[in-house]
């Protein structure tokens, strides 16, 4: 059963202009999904830079102001109570940053940063928190004596490391990862990936897992969902989504990504330039005519693609 | 059928023997390219591909002069047409970047003035390196937006980079490099500031002017999947120096450098659903501790004992145009504890 659900959500901009700098427009950055969220899981939320899935991420956390849409937790509405201290939801679902470099505080050591969660959330003896610490430190293999290091002494893959130890301090349901291994070489992403994939095991995490990046999202995630201007266009189980995709976007994006065999590299431009030739002859039927995609259906019982003009009439 | 292309015209264009680019930090100097030989032919992708801190995007920038004088110092011989670029003082370099070499930069934003429009910034090497008329340079600017890509050539030549998308941005650096039909095209991670789907069109794009133009490209990135994407030719550089050079396809179907296969390993590919990633054990050395004699790559696999390991590690050929450094591979194997980090 699902522990969390978020239904409908919409976060939108308002775009102020004219005279008396009233409400213009908006723009649509979150409009309209619904995500329901399981136990032990890995959820990835996956597009191209600006089609809103970090503004999803952390509309969710609570760090972006949501329009309308609810947010139920455990049975309950926490739409509203996302930023309140004593609330169950806060303690249960932290958030890992893209850039660790300025998720962490310069001017704390990593005892600090690691044990600002713990402070604010659970009522531990100074002695406890110091053995939490250690017990988190050991968690994401790094030396004991790292706690009294300041952030800037590490490295790209140790700092990304702290973040995760500072996610997990609280004992999260849910840990909402922005990007989290875009910013670091490869050998290092693996340690992290590797990594997270370890403590998820061991604690029994969700992930909402968001990234540009369908190689590690693959790699990762259980359910896949693709998003498109502020809409999921195609949501399902991984082997959904990478052996039979349907809607004509995710077909574009999968083609696009670059695999490491040179020997069919001239057969895949092909079928990238069929793909992209058939996204601008069938776009008018996957878009509306302000370029929104339709709402979603399912087509099994795990896989959902947004539908085509054709099928909105015949509902 | 471009292989048999190869065969025929495979004269080359540039050839760098080792190179040495240094960065002064208090006064010593230490060299972040460190002893590089390589050669880029006529019409051939060459992919240099390296972590952070390796030394790719230095070598780049020690071809065409772009370092401070007062802060770095080269050495070695970069041959180009009769002439030692490296010993080249600014005026002669000038007459070659942009006319003879040109660069693509990895962020197209600041790359082009945000003062200048479009039309003007291409039209800017044009004026420096062609005697074309006025209107000629217009004509070509329009033709150059046009073989890039861009769907409406007039109206962007008027535009500003701002009102351009990230993907047309990176079109107009690749039409201001290509405007005064350069043999060589150094693009230093053309696309990693870019979205997939834009990614693959600006791959397709510069490899579809290098078969039109003839120019060598040199490409540098630290994506593997570009490489096999576009790529000739490979090489893999670690800490300063090229650890394997390889035709793409022969580095792919069989790596052989520690480093390569451990790079291969780390991928999350397509299909490695619940298989642990490789890891690389430690870290990269800072250019300040970097041991400078033996296997760069030895602190990196201690499983491996040091007599594998050669004292002066060179380039051995293991099949034509195969070079591999350093004898350690023959008797490397993956440390089955390598995929953990506790």
């Amino acid at each position: 059963m699902s522990f969390m659900q978020i239904k409908d959500l919409h976060v939108h901009y308002p775009i102020r202009g004219g005279f008396f700098n009233d409400v213009v427009d908006n723009v649509l950055a979150v409009d309209g999904i619904s995500l329901e969220f399981e136990k032990g899981k890995t959820y990835g939320l996956v597009g191209e830079s600006g089609c809103g899935k970090s503004t999803t991420g952390k509309a969710i956390i609570g760090l972006e102001k949501i329009t309308s849409g609810r947010i139920i937790y455990e049975g309950e509405d926490v739409t509203n109570k996302r930023r309140n201290r004593n609330s169950s939801f806060n303690r249960d679902i932290q958030m890992i940053f893209q850039d660790a470099n300025s998720s962490l505080n310069p001017r704390k050591r990593v005892q600090d940063i690691i044990a600002e969660p713990i402070r604010n959330f659970l009522k531990l003896s100074h002695l406890e928190e110091k053995r939490k610490i250690n017990e988190l430190l050991a968690i994401v293999g790094m030396p004991e004596d790292a706690k009294f290091k300041y952030a800037h002494e590490f490295s790209g893959g140790q700092k990304q490391r702290i973040g995760i130890a500072r996610a997990i301090a609280t004992n999260p349901k849910l840990i909402i990862a922005d990007e989290p291994v875009s910013a670091l070489d490869l050998s290092v992403q693996a340690q992290v990936l590797n990594f997270l994939k370890d403590i998820q095991d061991e604690l029994g995490l969700s992930y909402l897992f968001i990234s540009h990046d369908l190689g590690v999202v693959k790699h990762m995630c259980d359910n896949i969902s693709i998003m498109y201007k502020g809409r999921f266009v195609e949501s399902g189980t991984r082997e959904d989504i990478y052996q039979s995709p349907k809607h004509i976007y995710t077909k574009r994006l999968l083609s696009a990504i670059p695999m490491i065999e040179p020997i069919t590299r001239q057969a895949r431009k092909k079928e990238r330039i069929l793909v992209e030739e058939n996204f601008h002859k069938e776009q008018h039927m996957y878009f509306d005519e302000n370029g929104r995609v339709f709402d979603l259906h399912p087509i099994s019982a795990t896989h959902q693609v947004a539908m085509t003009a054709k099928e909105k009439w015949v509902i | 059928m471009k292989g048999v292309l190869l065969l025929v015209i495979s004269e080359e264009l540039l050839t760098i023997r080792d190179l040495h680019t240094g960065y002064r930090i208090k006064d010593t100097y230490y060299d972040a390219v460190d002893g590089v030989s390589i050669s880029l032919k006529k019409n051939e992708i060459l992919a240099i591909v390296g972590e952070s801190g390796c030394g790719k995007s230095t070598l780049a920038t020690s071809i065409i002069g772009l370092h401070d004088h007062n802060k770095t110092r080269v050495r070695g011989e970069i041959h180009y047409k009769n002439s030692n670029l490296a010993s080249l003082d600014e005026e002669a370099l000038n007459n070659i970047r942009g006319e003879e070499i040109g660069m693509i930069f990895q962020d197209p934003l600041s790359a082009l003035n945000p003062l200048m429009r479009i039309g003007e910034q291409i039209e800017e090497s044009l004026i420096y390196h062609s005697k074309l008329s006025k209107e000629q340079r217009i004509q070509r600017v329009q033709n150059l937006l046009y073989q890039v890509g861009i769907p409406n050539p007039e109206r962007t030549a008027k535009q500003f980079p701002h009102q351009l998308s990230g993907g047309m941005r990176q079109r107009v650096i690749i039409a201001i490099a290509i405007s005064c039909k350069p043999n060589i095209i150094i693009a230093d991670e053309p696309t990693t500031a870019l979205d997939v789907t834009i990614q693959a069109q600006i791959l397709d794009l510069l490899s579809d002017l290098q078969l039109e133009t003839g120019a060598g490209i040199i490409l540098i990135t630290h994506d593997l999947g570009v490489v096999a994407e576009v790529a000739d030719r490979v090489a893999v550089m670690y800490a300063g120096q090229i650890i394997e050079e390889a035709p793409v396809e022969e580095l792919f179907s069989n790596p052989k450098h520690p480093y390569t296969r451990s790079l291969l390993n780390s991928i999350p590919q397509m299909n490695s659903e619940n298989e642990k990633l490789q890891v690389i054990k430690g870290l990269v050395p800072s250019l300040v501790k970097l041991p400078r004699t033996g296997c760069r790559f030895s602190p990196r696999i201690p499983w491996i004992p040091d007599s594998n390991h050669e004292a002066e590690p060179s380039l051995h050929e293991v099949s034509p145009g195969h070079f591999v450094r350093c004898t350690c591979f023959k008797y490397f194997y993956f440390d089955r504890e390598g995929g953990s980090l506790r």
